[in-house]
């Protein structure tokens, strides 16, 4: 067991932390998500921590509460895309011919145009509700995590040993699942981290922008775009979810970071 | 002289993106239509009477076949008739023509500064590779890639435009207005997006020169005792230029996604804030429109890094 780098550590205290404060936000939040308790953009105090929001909301609760959202929302679109992207790509991969060509072309036509602007068209037919968001975020995101785990798969599909299967007669899903698939965890594992943060970054810009998640539901995004006519009288209050969001980015990355360099080593290096 | 092998990739290159922006143009009209959605009723609302419902399915010439609708729809566009939005009724390509150029003019400084800065930085940090200059440097591109674009917009605001009073918080433009006084207006929203697009292209920069210089001819460069600043500008520079141009290009591309959010957060009248009004208005000609707008100037600036990669290798500027 080699030592853990002490960015590794700091990372993944924090994003376990803001983890925890997600899941427990019920118990640690000192106010209602929706509960008026003072004035408008109330400085920081003993009663409100981080003061209080447009409305008169304790900025705090507001925080840890839209941190379930945020992280919630960003963590399912992540397993979507994660398991919709990496079983088409071994699939892809496996099988080849024209499900190859007809997938690789698809997920192509997809990233030819920016995620957002393509997020923007379908959510300005479709009823933005928190499963849409997952689902189209999710959708959009798995062209990368599709590509990469095609790539991966590529190279293991011609190996000794899942020949060794095919003449055994094992079917195409043996073969992904049971070849395929722990082979190629290891790179797939470090690309997890970062699809996590697009998707958090994602979803706060969606919100930001008033398409993402709706009020009175809070997260990071949306607690911005409340509070940010506030900046021109000089409150604060609209940084904080920013700060927030971007101190999660940060420590994902770290961890990360560390996750990619450690299997890279392992296997001796997959691009330079 | 349309023999020559340039010629011909070039057009390959370029008949391609044509196909794709097709494939696109289906794909956006697509999302709009075929989804289980209901225009007319996502437009109308739960309480709209089956009348209304009924009119404005035919307004919209929701009636005819999806294949139908998309050809009008691509015939019209084709002939510069962008359709009129739903909301106000107004001509779309009238109203887009003012604020595309203001997206492009915001677009354009942007990446007058952003681009020379990358690569001096890059070619700083190759050149310190893993000392001081080079780990802040990285450092500084990691806490910019972890933040996004309306965050960086914000904290900008609130120190340089709030706090310090040095640039108006809002960017107005108006008619009449002097190129200088447009880009004082527009300096933090080009600060932005700058930043936002800088770290991806100066740590590519550095990872093509730092590639080059391990090269033979570079050691040969080293042993005859040129400076390193001079090798890495004369030596390893030129040959990764093709990487280079290709990562400045995907960064240009990636400036109409920060352009969009960049805009909503300086309430700058440019074709993004335009485009997320109209999504929250559910006004689908519009969102087509500008979605396809996007889409056009995102595959063309890919198009323009194939064919100047493929111009500055020199392997095919000569035919055998």
């Amino acid at each position: 067991m080699t030592r853990i780098p002490f960015s590794a550590l700091l990372g993944i205290a924090a994003t376990a932390l803001f983890f925890l404060s997600a899941i427990f936000a019920d118990l640690i939040a000192p106010y209602g998500m929706a509960e008026i308790v003072g004035g408008v953009w109330e400085p920081m105090s003993a009663k409100h921590w981080l003061g209080t929001d447009a409305i008169g909301r304790d900025l705090l609760s507001r925080i840890i509460f839209g941190g379930r959202t945020t992280i919630y929302v960003a963590t399912m679109a992540t397993i979507l895309s994660f398991t919709l992207g990496s079983v088409l790509g071994f699939t892809a991969a496996t099988i080849g011919g024209w499900v190859d060509q007809l997938l690789s072309r698809g997920v192509d036509l997809l990233m030819a145009i920016p995620s957002l602007i393509l997020a923007l068209v379908v959510l300005s037919v479709m009823p933005v509700t928190l499963t849409m968001l997952i689902l189209v975020m999710g959708i959009l995101d798995s062209t990368r995590v599709f590509r990469l785990s095609r790539a991966v798969a590529v190279d293991i599909a011609v190996m000794d040993f899942v020949e060794a299967a095919r003449l055994r007669g094992e079917g195409t899903r043996w073969i992904i699942f049971r070849e395929i698939l722990p082979n190629a965890l290891s790179p797939l594992v470090a690309e997890l981290g970062l699809r996590f943060i697009f998707a958090v970054l994602f979803i706060s810009t969606l919100s930001f922008l008033g398409l993402g998640v709706q009020p009175p539901l809070a997260d990071w995004g949306g607690i911005v775009k409340e509070n940010k006519e506030g900046l021109v009288y000089g409150v604060a209050a609209a940084l904080v979810p920013a700060i927030t969001i971007a101190v999660l980015a940060i420590s994902v990355n770290l961890v990360a970071d560390w996750v990619l360099n450690r299997t890279t080593s392992l296997k001796g290096g997959r691009g330079g | 002289m349309l023999r020559h092998p340039v010629l011909i990739l070039v057009a390959q290159r370029i008949a391609l993106g044509i196909l794709l922006l097709l494939a696109v143009s289906a794909l956006i009209f697509a999302g709009t239509q075929l989804l289980p959605g209901d225009v007319a009723q996502a437009i109308l609302g739960q309480s709209a009477t089956p009348t209304a419902l009924a009119n404005l399915r035919a307004q919209l010439g929701l009636d005819d076949p999806a294949y139908i609708r998309y050809f009008n729809w691509l015939w019209g566009i084709l002939h510069g008739d962008l359709g009129t939005a739903l909301t106000n009724g107004q001509d779309i390509a009238t109203s887009l023509g003012k604020r595309f150029g203001n997206t492009i003019f915001l677009a354009f400084w942007a990446a007058i500064i952003a681009v020379p800065t990358a690569i001096i930085l890059g070619l700083v940090a190759a050149r310190y590779a893993g000392r001081w200059p080079d780990k802040l440097i990285s450092g500084i591109t990691l806490a910019t890639i972890s933040l996004p674009e309306f965050v960086v917009g914000y904290i900008a605001m609130y120190f340089l435009a709030v706090k310090w009073r040095l640039f108006p918080s809002v960017s107005m433009v108006f008619d009449g207005m002097s190129v200088g006084e447009r880009l004082h207006a527009i300096a933090l929203p080009i600060l932005v997006l700058v930043l936002v697009v800088l770290a991806h292209m100066m740590r590519m920069t550095r990872a093509a020169i730092l590639n080059v210089m391990q090269s033979a001819y570079i050691e040969t460069a080293e042993l005859k005792g040129l400076r390193p600043a001079n090798i890495i500008v004369r030596h390893a520079f030129p040959n990764a230029i093709a990487p280079v141009v290709n990562v400045v290009m995907l960064n240009l591309a990636y400036l109409v996604v920060g352009v969009v959010v960049v805009e909503v957060v300086f309430v700058y009248p440019g074709m993004g804030q335009y485009l997320v009004d109209h999504v929250a208005k559910r006004d689908v000609p519009v969102v087509q429109a500008c979605g396809l707008i996007f889409a056009a100037v995102y595959i063309g600036l890919n198009i323009l890094a194939d064919v100047i990669s493929i111009l500055a290798n020199p392997r095919l500027r000569h035919p055998k």
